[in-house]
């Protein structure tokens, strides 16, 4: 019993992990930016949930199509006011989200308020089920299924579609792309908007779990970035797994131990894995 | 360029005097005497309006201007007015000694009110120690300090605990389990109430702590789940305490077989995650807004006229409304000339007034004051309905856990 209890803790970090960093693995797979403000894309998510149940009076599921659009559209326009001039160069890619992303958090601060927010459990998620002497959250089942839906989604997208098979070669290549009539600036900020969007819908469904403050998005790029560079840049499949093993070390950890201990070896770990592993789990094997 | 003795003799000339002219406050050891001038007196207020613990900070700030407001358009201080400084310290403890150094020494404030984590406190205390102003803390604290530059009007650990754990005890059982963030306050916290526990013949089953701002709480529910405890008294802070609050009631926990008896968790965490998630858990405090006294109403209502209608009072925003008060009260006291931080001290302590919670009183030994602890337990409409009040108001001891060591008027002292 224990174990399917921490089973399903495992499960349900992990599904929170990979939420949060598919739409940062795809940008940074495919378009190689750095995107420190991933985090603040996550809190416009939770504040977007928390706006439109205080002011419109929408309850969260319904509202969960409007936030993806309204953070893409955001991730949008970061990409075609800022992140377009600065392709080339990773370095100040990183300086110019991380800028972003404090002007986020400043704005929000200062339209919203530094207060805690509250954002309504859907009702019919409000319960727990028992499932096999363990009584799983309701709302943690449904981050689960949201979670594998949107990997499966993505997944689609960039394997089955034309507008994937463009996104894969940009990635391998932006230029040779480009020679074969690619138009990798509209591609990329695609790409962006998508990324963004699903940061949105993670904010927006983790926070009923938790609460919406202005710098609730400094934690999350933090564990984004852990899945990415641990699974592999450019790999769904090592994002799903990465996301996995430190979303079951934890909880593991933490249930022998407790979370201090928890946090402090999986970053050990994440270490060792790269010092070992330098591309991550599953790097793309590219002729070099 | 080539250096004589007598360009030396002279540039050092020169430059000695510009700075003794320059800098007066280098020799001149009395410029703390310009203090009470022109009919007005400067405190500073320093309390986070940005950053991480702002959210709270930012109304300790509003009642403090409150209190100074009220107490200027009553006429002020013997006819002088007071004039707030005001300063933000960013949520940063190196920024809040920077603040608190600027207002002691540039602005020559004749105290300062603020505060809210110990860190930024104790990042302050060298500043006011070293320039021997005074410094008014409003925050209840983990206690083991006693300096007589600081008067602390936030509840100590066993003004908090005394009454709380044993009524708990009694009501619930006697398998407990402490969680709390990983600092000083919650492991203080823990001490006190392991002492209070054995005494009491219980068990803790469990003693952990989280990282400050964890919000992931599955594994600690899974292990509530498995030891089954009487009480889970719960001492996470800010998000954490939203966070646990919100999954405990998401895993099905029922509050009536094992509450989370709390010392943190006030009107505006209940705001922030919804009265579903905090309804049955109890909180101890000396004050609650729903409190029923004519000063708590007056100071209700003013605060919301003044800040807006869905504000909120809490524990921490009641004592930094009627500090303010004592500080008039000590002030007034003294005459125009004689207005100095330690003449304040010294006339504030055993000072007492009807603050919202009740009676309270500057205890002179420890510069601590006396409070009224409640316990509450709250509603799912957000508010708390007060099951306890204490009958006498209780000493602060911050020194109970360490019989050795005794807070004197002196000074601390060990037996």
């Amino acid at each position: 019993m224990e174990i399917l209890a921490q089973a399903t803790t495992g499960l349900s970090i992990a599904s929170i992990l990979l939420m949060v960093a598919l739409g940062l693995a795809i940008i940074y797979g495919i378009t190689g930016v750095i995107n420190l403000a991933h985090g603040e894309l996550v809190m416009l998510g939770a504040y977007s949930a928390w706006a439109l149940q205080t002011f419109l009076g929408l309850g969260l599921l319904e509202s969960l199509p409007l936030i993806f659009l309204a953070t893409a559209a955001f991730g949008w326009v970061i990409d075609r006011v800022v992140i377009r001039h600065l392709y080339n160069r990773p370095l100040d890619t990183i300086l110019a989200t991380w800028g972003i992303g404090v002007m986020a958090q400043q704005a929000v601060r200062l339209i919203a308020g530094g207060e805690l927010r509250y954002v309504q459990m859907p009702e019919s998620l409000s319960s727990a089920l028992p499932l096999g002497g363990v009584d799983i959250p309701m709302m943690r089942l449904f981050i689960l299924g949201l979670s594998i839906a949107l990997f499966v989604v993505t997944g689609y997208l960039l394997f089955r579609t034309n507008l994937g098979l463009k996104l894969r070669a940009i990635a391998q290549n932006r230029e040779v792309a480009s020679c074969f009539g690619i138009d990798s600036d509209r591609i990329y900020g695609l790409t962006f908007a998508y990324g963004a969007g699903l940061a949105g819908l993670a904010g927006a469904v983790i926070s009923p779990l938790k609460s919406v403050s202005p710098e609730m998005g400094t934690t999350y790029v933090v564990d984004a970035f852990m899945v990415v560079v641990l699974g592999g840049v450019e790999s769904l499949i090592g994002t799903v797994i990465s996301s996995g093993i430190i979303g079951g070390l934890s909880g593991s950890i933490a249930y022998y131990f407790n979370d201090t201990i928890a946090k402090a070896v999986v970053l050990l770990a994440i270490v060792v894995l790269i010092r070992f592993l330098p591309q991550g789990l599953f790097a793309a094997r590219v002729r070099s | 360029m080539r250096i004589t003795r007598r360009g030396l003799l002279k540039s050092a000339t020169a430059a000695g005097a510009v700075s003794a002219v320059g800098f007066p406050h280098i020799w001149i050891k009395n410029s703390s005497l310009a203090r009470a001038a022109d009919g007005e007196i400067k405190v500073g207020v320093l309390f986070s309006l940005t950053g991480t613990t702002a959210i709270i900070e930012e109304s300790l700030n509003k009642a403090t201007i409150l209190a100074i407001e009220e107490i200027n358009a009553a006429g002020g201080i013997n006819g002088m007015k007071i004039v707030p400084v005001v300063e933000d310290p960013a949520s940063d403890p190196a920024t809040f000694a920077e603040k608190a150094r600027k207002l002691v020494l540039s602005d020559k404030c004749v105290s300062v009110f603020g505060s809210y984590t110990s860190a930024s406190r104790k990042a302050v205390l060298p500043v006011f120690e070293k320039r021997e102003n005074l410094y008014f803390y409003p925050t209840l604290y983990e206690g083991r300090e006693c300096s007589k530059n600081v008067v602390y009007t936030g509840a100590v650990p066993n003004q908090q605990q005394d009454e709380f754990v044993p009524w708990l005890v009694e009501k619930f059982g006697k398998k407990w389990y402490l969680i709390g963030s990983n600092y000083i306050y919650p492991k203080e916290e823990n001490n006190y109430c392991k002492k209070l526990l054995e005494g009491l013949g219980c068990e803790v089953v469990a003693e952990e702590y989280v990282p400050l701002g964890h919000s992931e709480f599955s594994s600690a529910i899974n292990k509530f789940k498995s030891l089954q405890p009487n009480v889970i008294f719960s001492t996470v802070v800010g998000d954490s305490v939203v966070a646990l609050h919100r999954q405990y009631r998401a895993a099905g926990l029922d509050p009536a077989k094992m509450p989370m008896a709390s010392l943190t968790t006030s009107e505006n965490e209940v705001a922030a995650m919804g009265g579903d998630a905090a309804a049955g858990h109890f909180t101890s405090a000396p004050y609650f807004m729903v409190w029923d006294s004519p000063e708590n109403q007056k100071f209700v209502e003013a605060y919301k006229t003044r800040w807006g209608g869905d504000k909120v009072t809490h524990f921490v925003s009641e004592p930094s409304y009627f500090q303010v008060y004592l500080f008039k009260q000590a002030v007034a006291k003294l005459a125009a000339s004689d207005i100095d931080p330690k003449t304040i001290r010294e006339a504030v302590k055993d000072e007492q007034m009807v603050a919202p919670q009740g009676k309270v009183q500057i205890e002179r030994d420890n510069l601590h004051t006396w409070l009224w602890p409640k316990i509450g337990q709250c509603k799912s409409d957000g508010q708390f309905e007060i099951l306890k009040q204490s009958s006498e108001w209780l000493e602060p001891e911050p020194y109970k856990a360490y019989p050795t060591m005794h807070c004197t008027e002196q000074g601390l002292s060990e037996s």
